[in-house]
């Protein structure tokens, strides 16, 4: 069990009317009472070995942060959106965020909208998230304490990129519980940047869930990026919910934190969807990192296409686990699955393993997983062009996270991240 | 001289794979190296440049009097040495024009030049591509990734073309080629020659000598060099082959 004292929490709901919030929590109490604290028995931690999350006395988020706009330059992409929302340590900054409310988009802070508690909102909000099965999502839902909840109305296409940043400079031991809720009507089409990132190297706990509803025929591009401190933990569920004719296509980038992990789940609500799953995650030292996910192909004539890619060096951990369910009327699926690792030193580890559970047999799937070394014949080939060891490696590993890179298309992160494996890469070896 | 091999010998896995060459190259000259599959060319030609896990048990290369088994492979390459590979990698990802600025923005380093300008750059790479008659297309995708055997063979030769090395060793740079793309690799080669730098070229193949005419011709066999002479001996290969040499090298050998 984690070390997280709810009494006091319990006790200001038992004292107060029981609102919308109030029932969430309450219920949210009630799941993460009756779960484990996952172990390496439990098959879905089975090479995440999180025990060490519960050496320390995490604390609900309370006092608040002096950070103003001249600190959050260096997490902006390149360029300002338009679309901008900044909370720190877990509280919404007003000055540092856009508001926004047309016609066409809403974007508010989630403690306003589970107050607000709207038809639409109730409709979606903790419907995706496992949080009866998952012990973090339930923990989550317990005390949910930042976030955004951004609805695409119905035929609105939001050209500019939507930024979410994350940033956490506490000064001690915390939990902070990010929870978003995305909807993209009917027709619609935007893009939504998560970005997790951190002023120092302190230990926290980001516990974040990020429900995502993809309406009937339209296009949702999702961005997760993980640049926590050195020494947080971050976990999260990131549950998808996709209408017919839906398009989804994400990346998640993953390079901070002691332990991550990242366990999303796509779910095929109608046929004729599109799901571009593509992550990359960098280590090094003793960090892990682990990606779990789960697609499931409820109904017929529905695409997955799912690339991991990992570069692990020092002693770090990497675990992917992937999971797909074609169900047994979920004909003419096509779900394709891969995961490439490098690892560059004698030391790191990577565990990988496709789950297939196919139930229909009219259906296209494949799978395969890479673990190796930077190839010494290429070396030698750029080598001997005049490049130096350390370039060489370096223009090598660039190359193969590069598809992952590639396929975000918006500019101004592409540069960003570009930038971090430039830094990243450029020590000695 | 450009390059001077003193009783080289190189075991590669454990087993000898060249047993002392002696081989001398002036500036200026071009050699033809030909021999059977398997006789240890491209060993030499890698060596040269400087492959890991080829053991040097014996023996000393010299470029210009320097010793290049003690430098590391991109130093022999910034020294001026310059492998065309027999069978060039595929670099998924690796931009051609970022391969090619980074080599000689790493080697102008070395020589206490500064970086090249990028419209500098782009004037060079230019004209270098109309050399080997190589598409503009090709700049932007990666290395050799899904060229056809023709275009990994042109592209060493631009890349030789843009670096401009002293000592350029071409391994088999003809082989599969068809009249054109030999054509087009030859006079990219011709093109490049001057009395400065030298050129080995490793090939099966007296056609090639038509439009590259060596100055001497060896024969490699069994890790030796078992004959040398002028170009006249790769036409007299063509027609009796290797086995001739064989009963030479035996009274050689002895
Ligand atoms: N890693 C290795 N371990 C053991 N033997 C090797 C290894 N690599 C190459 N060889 C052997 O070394 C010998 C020389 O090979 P090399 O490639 O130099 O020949 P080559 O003259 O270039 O032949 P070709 O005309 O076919 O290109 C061959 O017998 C080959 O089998
Ligand atoms: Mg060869």
């Amino acid at each position: 069990m984690l070390n997280i004292d709810f009494a006091e929490l319990e006790e200001k709901i038992s004292n107060e009317e029981l609102t919308f919030r109030n029932a969430i929590a309450k219920e949210a109490i009630k799941n993460y009472s009756s779960l484990d604290f996952p172990n390496n028995k439990d098959e879905e931690w089975r090479f995440t070995n999180i025990s060490q999350l519960m050496k320390h006395d995490f604390r609900f988020i309370s006092g608040s942060s002096d950070i103003n706009r001249n600190d959050i330059k260096k997490f902006l992409l390149g360029e300002i959106f338009k679309y901008q929302f900044v909370f720190v340590n877990g509280k919404f900054i007003k000055e540092l965020s856009s508001d926004v409310r047309t016609q066409n988009i809403e974007i508010a802070n989630i403690d306003t909208a589970i107050d607000n508690n709207t038809e639409l909102f109730k409709k979606h909000f903790a419907k995706y998230a496992k949080s009866k099965v998952n012990y973090f999502s339930a923990l989550n839902s317990t005390n949910i304490n930042s976030g955004a909840f951004i609805n695409i109305t119905d035929n609105s296409v939001i050209k500019e990129p939507i930024h979410l940043l994350f940033i956490s400079d506490f000064k001690r031991k915390t939990l902070v519980q990010p929870r978003n809720l995305f909807l993209a009507g009917k027709n619609s089409q935007a893009t939504i940047i998560e970005h997790y990132a951190a002023f120092n190297d302190n230990i926290y706990f980001a516990n974040a869930v990020t429900e995502i509803f993809v309406g009937e025929n339209s296009t949702l591009n999702h961005i997760k990026i993980q640049e926590e401190s050195r020494n947080s933990y971050h976990i999260s569920e990131t549950a998808i919910e996709m209408e017919r004719s839906s398009n989804f296509e994400s990346a998640a980038i993953s390079f901070g934190g002691e332990i991550s992990r990242n366990e999303i789940n796509c779910k095929f609500n109608g046929q004729g969807c599109e799901a571009t799953l593509n992550g990359l995650f960098m280590l090094d030292d003793t960090q892990l990192h682990d990606t779990h996910t789960s697609i499931d192909h409820a109904k017929p004539y529905c695409n997955s296409h799912e690339q991991y890619k990992g570069i692990l060096d020092g002693k770090s951990r990497g675990v992917f686990n992937g999971k797909v369910i074609v169900r047994p009327n979920a004909q003419k699926t096509n779900a394709f699955q891969e995961n490439n690792n490098i690892i560059l030193s004698n030391e790191a580890l990577v565990n990988t393993k496709p789950q297939l559970e196919i139930f229909a047999d009219d259906v296209k799937c494949s799978h395969g997983a890479t673990i190796g070394q930077i190839d010494q014949d290429s070396m030698f080939y750029l080598k001997s062009r005049g490049i130096g060891e350390e370039t060489a490696r370096k223009i090598l590993i660039h190359a193969f996270a590069s598809d992952v890179v590639k396929s975000i298309k918006v500019n101004g992160l592409r540069d960003y991240l570009e930038n971090i494996l430039e830094l990243r890469f450029n020590k000695e070896k | 001289m450009m390059l001077e091999i003193k009783n080289l010998h190189v075991n590669v896995g454990g087993k000898e794979i060249l047993k002392g060459i002696d081989l001398i190259v002036n500036a200026g000259e071009v050699h033809a190296i030909m021999g059977p599959n398997g006789s240890g060319k491209s060993t030499l030609a890698q060596t040269i440049a400087g492959k890991q896990d080829y053991e040097i048990t014996k023996g000393q290369v010299l470029l210009e009097g320097k010793n290049l088994l003690e430098l590391s492979p991109e130093d022999r390459a910034r020294e001026g040495v310059f492998l065309a590979f027999q069978y060039p990698i595929e670099l998924p990802g690796v931009s051609n024009t970022n391969l090619l600025k980074t080599a000689l923005n790493e080697i102008r380093k070395y020589r206490g030049l500064e970086a090249i300008d990028t419209m500098e750059f782009l004037t060079l790479i230019k004209s270098k591509m109309k050399l080997v008659e190589l598409e503009q297309s090709l700049l932007s995708r990666a290395v050799n990734e899904g060229f056809s055997g023709g275009e990994k063979k042109r592209n060493e030769i631009f890349q030789m073309a843009v670096l401009e090395p002293k000592l350029a060793i071409l391994d088999e740079t003809d082989s599969g080629l068809d009249i054109d793309a030999l054509r087009i690799v030859a006079n990219g080669v011709t093109k490049l020659k001057s009395k400065d730098n030298a050129t080995i070229v490793v090939t099966h193949y007296q056609r090639l000598l038509d439009y590259i005419i060596p100055d001497f011709v060896h024969v490699l066999y069994n890790g030796r060099i078992v004959k040398s002479g002028g170009k006249d001996l790769a036409l007299e290969l063509e027609e009796r082959g290797y086995d001739w040499l064989k009963e030479d090298k035996e009274l050689i050998a002895g």
